[in-house]
């Protein structure tokens, strides 16, 4: 087998930054809200590895909340989308008919709204907070993922193993959990990271717009707007807040480009 | 035959816009809570009078579906309603912010798809088993830096290289053309990003994929330079794709436009559309809204006869 690095160097990069957002209440060295007027705007040092904010507050121990909360919120979002759009996809791709065509005009009805300005839609209606964030990111990625999963599931649907099986007199429910759904497994892992990373990045747009997590709560997206307001006088607050949703986004994007390789050998060397 | 596909196609489109209109006019009744209350609330005293005022002036008193036909037809002739705290014309509101955006928008099109194209070329010509490697790290860093990042940081070098240079706001066009795209071109390019290692990697994987076809041994061995065959023969199959995503994209330029608006202090829709939920006035939302998606179905409807037109295979 081909050695693949960067599918073991996104999967490492991956581990650890989700191992350490999760890990950030043992491992912050700072209590996130903790402010102090005597540590405003500390430049990175020994104590302060990524510097202060304008309240004191730890820099380091703020990102690694704020990454906690933006994956949290980009997890459960794809979550839901990946259970509904993909339900959606994989049973109008089996039952087709009347099924099939309704909801994929429904989908179509998403798709026209430009992914940013229908979570903001969203996020207008059920009021700025970091669920509502949620709800909107799987708003925009179900119709995706029903989309996904629909095309591969109409080509599997009509395979001879699947004719085979209902010739034996397999149920439809074995069918699609047997037989459907683990072909369906390699398509569904890739997009899931890759739909990861593309919901990390509008999460931290919602919240950096001021329609995702509130302060005084930490979160990327938020620090990094915090952050553009003192940017002439202390830059590492927005630099740094940037950066970690820059690795998150990347690794998780890579992570799913270099499993569509590993996975779907027909697309192997294009890059 | 093209006849059949264009009607079929415009039937698609109205049921999309139908569809899309009547989400768009539902918002405000999607609102948890009394969605009357929360907007007077957000701005000022609530007393039952104002509030029945306000559902008289919105139609929310009427059934919803005489609401919606009331709502469609006044838009279809082009009144958009009334902005709810200045009683100004939302349709007023709108031209007065669109042509920021719009000239965003195109300006990183242009940038990003223009630059694309020769560097997928280039790419294209570098392979093995480092170039894809390192190709592919670049190319996905550039889908995902976030634009509002990349433009801060690209103020935050300006402001140590060149402290004197304004980069931030926006000069009209008519008063100040050079100033005008000076100010430009920094959004532009943070907005051009991730466009930019989209399609150059799909140009990429496309030539790459054209450079193996028969037709191109072909023209290599009829004795045609290696420029007319990458540039001629691979270059025109390879931007079949190309033209497809462009459409796709202007639905990412639309809605990233909102967020580098705000970065960049420029006064065009994402700021109308930031301040209308700040204060919670829907009908100005709703309209916004309205405008842009129906601007981007329609951009892509136009894409998808422009690829029907230039690959003959779609029209069957």
């Amino acid at each position: 087998m081909k050695r693949q690095p960067l599918l073991i160097g996104s999967i490492v990069l991956v581990s650890v930054l989700v191992l350490a957002a999760v890990a950030a209440p043992w491992i912050a060295p700072y209590d996130p809200m903790a402010q102090s007027i005597l540590r405003r705007f500390r430049p990175p040092s020994a104590e302060h590895w990524l510097g202060t904010d304008q309240f004191g507050r730890d820099t380091f121990s703020r990102m690694l909340y704020g990454a906690r909360a933006s994956l949290t919120v980009s997890v459960a979002a794809v979550g839901t989308a990946l259970l509904v759009g993909g339900t959606l996809g994989l049973l109008a791709a089996f039952y087709r008919g009347w099924c099939d065509r309704i909801s994929m005009r429904l989908m179509d009805v998403l798709f026209a709204f430009p992914v940013m300005l229908l979570a903001i839609g969203v996020v207008a209606i059920l009021g700025p907070t970091s669920s509502s964030a949620a709800v909107a990111i799987a708003v925009v990625y179900t119709p995706i993922f029903a989309r996904l999963i629909r095309a591969p599931a109409l080509v599997i649907a009509s395979s001879d193993f699947v004719m085979g099986a209902r010739a034996i007199g397999a149920s439809n429910a074995r069918i699609l959990v047997h037989h459907m759904l683990p072909n369906l497994a390699s398509v569904i892992l890739v997009q899931t990271s890759l739909l990861l990373s593309a919901a990390i990045l509008v999460e931290a747009s919602l919240a950096f717009l001021g329609l995702g997590t509130q302060p005084p709560a930490p979160s990327l997206g938020l620090m990094l707007s915090e952050g553009r307001n003192v940017l002439s006088f202390s830059p590492w607050i927005a630099v740094f807040s940037g950066l970690g949703i820059v690795l998150l986004a990347f690794g998780f994007n890579l992570m799913g480009d270099a499993l569509r390789d590993r996975l779907d050998p027909r697309l192997a060397g294009h890059g | 035959m093209i006849l059949r596909v264009a009607g079929q196609r415009l039937g698609d489109l109205a049921l999309v816009m139908l569809g899309m209109s009547f989400l768009v006019f539902a918002m405000i009744r999607l609102v948890p809570g009394d969605a009357v209350a929360i907007m007077l609330g957000a701005n000022t005293e609530v007393t039952p009078e104002r509030m029945a005022a306000l559902r008289a002036e919105l139609g929310l008193d009427q059934p919803m579906l005489v609401q919606y036909g009331v709502w469609l037809s006044n838009v279809l002739t082009g009144d958009l309603g009334r902005s709810l705290w200045t009683g100004r014309p939302v349709a007023a509101e709108i031209a007065g912010h669109v042509w920021p955006t719009v000239q965003l928008t195109v300006v990183a099109l242009v940038l990003g798809a223009g630059l694309a194209v020769p560097l997928g070329c280039l790419m294209a010509t570098w392979r093995g088993r480092w170039a894809d490697g390192l190709l592919r790290i670049v190319t996905v860093l550039g889908l995902t830096i976030p634009s509002f990042w990349f433009g801060i940081l690209m103020i935050l070098t300006l402001s140590i290289l060149a402290p004197e240079v304004q980069a931030l706001g926006y000069v009209p066009f008519s008063e100040d053309p050079l100033g005008n795209l000076a100010r430009l071109a920094l959004p532009a390019l943070a907005l051009a990003l991730p466009i930019l290692a989209n399609l150059a990697r799909l140009v990429r994987s496309a030539m790459l994929d054209a450079l193996a076809q028969d037709y191109i041994r072909t023209a290599r061995a009829k004795g045609l330079s290696e420029r007319a065959v990458v540039y001629r023969h691979a270059l025109a199959n390879a931007l079949i794709p190309f033209v497809t995503s462009v459409g796709i994209m202007t639905g990412y330029l639309l809605g990233g436009a909102i967020v580098v608006e705000q970065v960049f202090a420029i006064p065009g829709l994402g700021r109308l559309v930031l301040g209308a939920i700040s204060e919670r006035n829907y009908p100005l939302l709703q309209a916004t809204i309205l405008v842009i998606t129906a601007s981007f179905v329609l951009i892509n409807f136009a894409v998808d006869l422009l690829y029907a037109a230039i690959d003959p295979r779609i029209r069957a």
